[in-house]
């Protein structure tokens, strides 16, 4: 699915926190929404999301305006955000509908995806960080979502953990093709998960700059190519001026 | 310190069955009972001493082993659990009652916004009158029948159950419901699949001092006038000039309250093993 965000601006108490943000994703591309801390991030994905809905501008997706949440889009938190009272199991088949027995043999095949089979009787209190968030992976995941919002879904892991998840992520991607927007303040994420990246900047945040990474896949961390990227996005954040 | 925290660690693997260390859990938990026990077995002992040496005078303070005779002759002609009976029956229905008022009451308030400003600040106006101050007002309406006690144990197990239905129910975390709403669920699927799991533990953690409310008014209720009862048996040893009786029905009431409380503490315990807490009271 395409998305069309435009000219979105979004007010709390009559300050302004976003202003005419427009950018496009188009079928199965994945875009990185990238900015410093509190510049409106999360803001311009809650909007596209459908969570929030006091924002001015328009979603388009598909090319069709929408102002609520769509059954087609799934949300990764940057929390894993998982229903303490349900076990592994019952979190991941939360979004569906239908007899138990074939919601677990869905359940089943996702917690496989994301290299939790065996876990579905744990409770969320007994996971750890990155196995919680492997939950909630395949809990957007699991209603074959075409849309895909992160946001932060990683900040919260410690580096080995969080580049298993992306290279998850990136796999997923490769079988379903969602469209992906995710947003994240961490530059080589960025770079190595992005086929776009838009960058945020100021307060109001607005649309700094739009970098297109046509670097093939698999990418290599490190590489150089991914580095001549970082440099473009660190002048292009400007961080001198902040 | 350092052992109450080993001591939880321990239970919660006993809790897993897989869990390591259960043996050393029981064990260590079988030591903390019989810490626990050490003075009191000896103040009874000293106790019934004392009474045997006529210490103190049995018309005032009777030993151990007489109150025991007196529960063993109240169960012996079958009068025992006639008391028993009829006091857990008045705490049952009140108990009842002012709990459905209070999650009908409490959820509304919960979840509307106009209800809250409608009803809160009347029932917080409510709940500055200490409940047994309406005692004499509900005699007056209902006489000394079974009506005015099991209103009086309502209106005490209200209060507990009520504030806590709304303050779990503001407390649900925005974020769960979020989800919710992520995957599309109408307002009647959020109440039921997010918030009312996400606000049980606050109603059970209610429903328990609820239940200690209502054992307090019990007592009040049949202090005021009863002619059976755990309550009855009170007056009548103090009409009766009988200390043992006295003492008996409140080891009876210590008895019975006790175990409907940890009934109660299984329910909880069971319905809410997912929580994340390392110590559960
Ligand atoms: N619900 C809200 N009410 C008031 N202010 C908000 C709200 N959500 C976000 N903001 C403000 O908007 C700004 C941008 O927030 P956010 O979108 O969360 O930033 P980011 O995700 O880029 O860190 C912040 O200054 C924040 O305080
Ligand atoms: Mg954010």
């Amino acid at each position: 699915m395409s998305l069309n965000i435009n000219n979105i601006s979004r007010s709390f108490n009559g300050k302004e926190v976003v202003k005419n943000v427009s950018f496009e994703a188009d079928p199965g591309e994945i875009v990185g929404l990238l900015g410093t801390s509190g510049c409106g991030k999360s803001t311009v994905l809650r909007a596209i999301s459908g969570l929030d809905t006091g924002y001015r501008g328009e979603v388009e997706i598909n090319g069709k305006a929408s102002r609520k949440v769509e059954a087609s889009t799934g949300f990764i938190f940057q929390e894993p955000r998982l229903m303490p009272w349900l076990n592994v199991m019952e979190n991941v088949t939360f979004g569906l509908k239908g007899k138990k027995e074939s919601k677990d043999e869905i359940g089943r095949k996702y917690l496989r995806d994301v290299g939790l089979a065996g876990s579905e009787h744990l409770y969320p209190k007994e996971l750890s960080g990155g196995m919680a968030q492997r939950v909630a992976i395949a809990r957007a995941l699991i209603t074959s979502p075409e849309v895909l919002l992160l946001d932060e879904p990683f900040s919260a892991l410690d580096a080995f953990t969080k580049m298993q998840l992306q290279d998850l992520l990136l796999e997923i991607w490769e079988e379903y093709r969602t469209t992906i927007v995710l947003v994240t303040h961490d530059i080589e994420e960025a770079t190595y998960l992005c086929d776009k990246i838009v960058i945020l900047k100021d307060r109001p945040g607005r649309v700094g700059q739009e970098i297109i990474l046509d670097e093939p896949r698999p990418r290599r961390r490190g590489s150089n190519a991914l580095a001549n990227y970082k440099t473009d996005i660190l002048n292009s954040l400007d961080l001198s001026r902040v | 310190m350092k052992k109450s925290s080993e001591l939880t660690a321990g239970e919660l693997h006993g809790t897993k069955p897989q869990g390591r260390g259960g043996l050393k859990s029981q064990k260590s938990r079988v030591q903390t009972v019989i810490l626990g026990s050490i003075l009191p077995i000896i103040l009874i002992i000293a106790w019934e001493l004392l009474s045997r040496a006529e210490v103190f005078p049995s018309y005032q303070l009777p030993a151990p082993t007489v109150i025991l005779d007196t529960i063993a002759g109240l169960a012996a002609d079958g009068s025992l659990w006639g008391h028993v009976g009829i006091t857990l029956y008045r705490v049952l229905i009140g108990f009842l009652i002012g709990t459905a008022f209070a999650v009908i009451l409490g959820s509304i308030v919960g979840f509307y916004k106009k209800a809250e400003q409608l009803f809160d600040p009347m029932i917080q106006a409510f709940r500055s009158i200490p409940s047994l101050a309406w005692v004499p007002l509900f005699i007056l309406w209902m006489g000394i029948g079974e009506p005015s006690k099991v209103t009086m144990i309502a209106v005490g197990v209200f209060f507990p159950v009520y504030l806590n239905v709304v303050s779990g129910i503001n407390g649900v975390d925005r974020k769960l419901i979020e989800v919710g709403k992520m995957y599309g669920l109408n307002t009647f699927e959020l109440i039921r699949r997010v918030i009312l799991p996400a606000s049980l533990p606050s109603f059970l953690t209610g429903i328990r001092s609820g239940l200690g409310l209502g054992w307090m008014f019990v007592v009040a209720a049949e202090l005021m006038g009863a002619s059976s009862g755990l309550g009855y048996l009170l007056v009548l040893g103090q009409n009766t000039l009988s200390p043992e009786t006295i003492l008996a029905s409140i080891i009876l009431f210590a008895v019975v309250g006790k175990s409907t409380d940890w009934l109660l503490k299984i329910v909880e315990q069971k319905s809410l093993h997912w929580q994340d807490n390392a110590v559960k009271a």
